[in-house]
């Protein structure tokens, strides 16, 4: 049994490994994709490490912000190149908030004289 | 423009870290921390590797003294402005010299520091390595270069003996290397740089070779070498017009300013747990240790760099001098293990020459 008082614990994000223990086929495919996903492709894996740490703090997952923010440090991404990459999720986020604006003025246009 | 230095030496602190054995009780589990990861010696044993021993000595690499310019803040020589005691003297230097003649296996001497170009016989010595001719590698902190008049002519001076320059600069980031190595730093080594770019190293068919080291700024492990290099490259030309060789990615290992450092901010434990996890056996056979011999500025033989700031002397008692160097016997010793060596071990290895696997 857990003894954890809090949601969230660093310590966990060394057991994210350990779901393969419930469900060990679906686990062992996620964690291969996981690694394809990775790798250097078409884009370098410092770029995926960027875009996963921007997308990291969209999803605000803790785990995912501590990994990627050391990952990028690792590839050689630098503190600007990082908040840049925040910046855009930030960009993002707030730019399907805004968009919908347009939909609320269709409606107070549909409803005004 | 001046570098403003983060600190002074461990020594001239008189923090007990500058004492090596305290160093290895706390690798070993038995100060300031009360975890105790497993044997890096276990780990050797288990790929029957152990006695680990050496390949043939290759690489006669001296380190000439620990006065630096600098004082950074992860330096595993404990090298600072402070540290003008350990130089190596001229007497020393001719004893190498005869070892260097007289074993044809060594190929390449390797000088570091501190800052070796402030030793007074730095560039006799290169020159007399040069008429024997071995391949001459200088590691040069850059900022040497720029820091007194008196080393402004050394990019001419080790292009005119085709020294291959090995070069700190841990990040494309003024922050980033500031922080680690001292506020100026950044922009001297980006200076020193387009010095050596001038004289030709860095540049296609000069055959003047510049490599650079990157390691991290903190406690974490360095990421692919290949990838490092490809954005250094692409980097330093865009922002600099600078060319280089080769980048070679080294990890900190867990000594001197870097474990002061490490258990300062907490780091300790989490840096050991990576680096036993990155613990890579494929990687042993390859360590620089085997084919690699350590001076030390006193003439004390050790198996690597990082043994020499430990005080780990090889472990021939009767071969353990430049006064009484015996190759046959070194060529057979046990090299000396401990739990820093799991830096060496991580991932795809480390060595002074970067990745090893």
């Amino acid at each position: 049994m857990s003894n954890s008082t809090n949601y969230f614990n660093p310590e966990d994000l060394k057991k994210f490994g350990n779901i393969t223990a419930f469900q060990e086929a679906m686990g062992k495919k996620f964690f291969d994709w996981y690694g394809e996903v990775f790798k250097e492709g078409a884009l370098t894996a410092r770029e995926k490490s960027l875009i996963a740490l921007a997308v990291a703090h969209t999803v605000q997952c803790p785990y995912c912000i501590d990994a990627y923010s050391t990952d990028c440090l690792a590839k050689g991404a630098d503190e600007e190149q990082m908040m840049e990459a925040v910046h855009v999720a930030a960009a993002i986020k707030g730019g399907a908030t805004l968009v919908y604006g347009v939909q609320m003025m269709n409606h107070v246009k549909d409803q005004s004289m | 423009m001046a570098i403003k230095q983060i600190g002074k030496s461990l020594k001239a602190r008189e923090n007990q870290l500058s004492n090596t054995f305290y160093q290895l009780q706390v690798l070993n589990g038995k100060e300031a921390t009360e975890s105790k990861f497993p044997s890096f010696t276990e780990k050797v044993k288990a790929i029957g590797l152990f006695p680990l021993k050496p390949s043939g000595i290759e690489i006669f690499q001296l380190n000439i003294g620990k006065l630096c310019n600098q004082t950074c803040a992860h330096c595993h020589v404990d090298a600072g402005p402070d540290r003008k005691e350990e130089n190596m003297g001229k007497k020393e230097l001719e004893q190498c010299l005869e070892i260097i003649a007289a074993v044809p296996s060594i190929h390449t001497v390797d000088i570091t520091g501190g800052a070796p170009e402030m030793n007074p016989h730095f560039r006799w010595f290169v020159q007399e390595c040069r008429k024997l001719n071995k391949k001459v590698i200088d590691r040069c902190n850059l900022t040497i270069i720029v820091a007194n008049p008196k080393f402004n002519d050394l990019p001419q001076f080790l292009a005119e003996h085709k020294v291959e320059v090995v070069s700190s600069l841990p990040a494309i980031s003024k922050l980033r290397t500031d922080s680690q190595r001292g506020d100026g730093v950044f922009e001297d080594s980006i200076k020193a740089l387009q010095m050596l770019n001038e004289v030709g190293y860095g540049k296609d068919d000069s055959g003047l070779i510049l490599n650079l080291v990157h390691n991290p700024q903190g406690a974490y492990l360095p990421g692919g070498q290949a990838e490092l290099e490809a954005e250094f490259k692409r980097q330093l030309k865009r922002k600099f017009n600078i060319v280089f060789n080769n980048l070679f990615a080294i990890t900190n290992l867990p000594i001197s300013r870097f474990l002061e450092y490490l258990l300062a901010s907490g780091n300790y434990e989490s840096y050991m747990e990576k680096l036993l996890e990155a613990y890579n056996p494929s990687t042993v056979k390859s360590l620089m240790c085997r084919n690699t011999i350590s001076v030390s500025w006193d003439g004390y033989l050790y198996d690597c760099d990082f043994n020499q700031m430990l005080d780990l002397k090889v472990a021939t008692k009767s071969s353990n001098h430049i006064s009484n160097f015996d190759i046959e016997q070194l060529n057979k010793r046990d090299i000396i293990l401990n739990q820093h060596c799991y830096g060496c071990t991580a991932g795809a290895g480390s060595s002074c020459g970067g990745e090893i696997s």
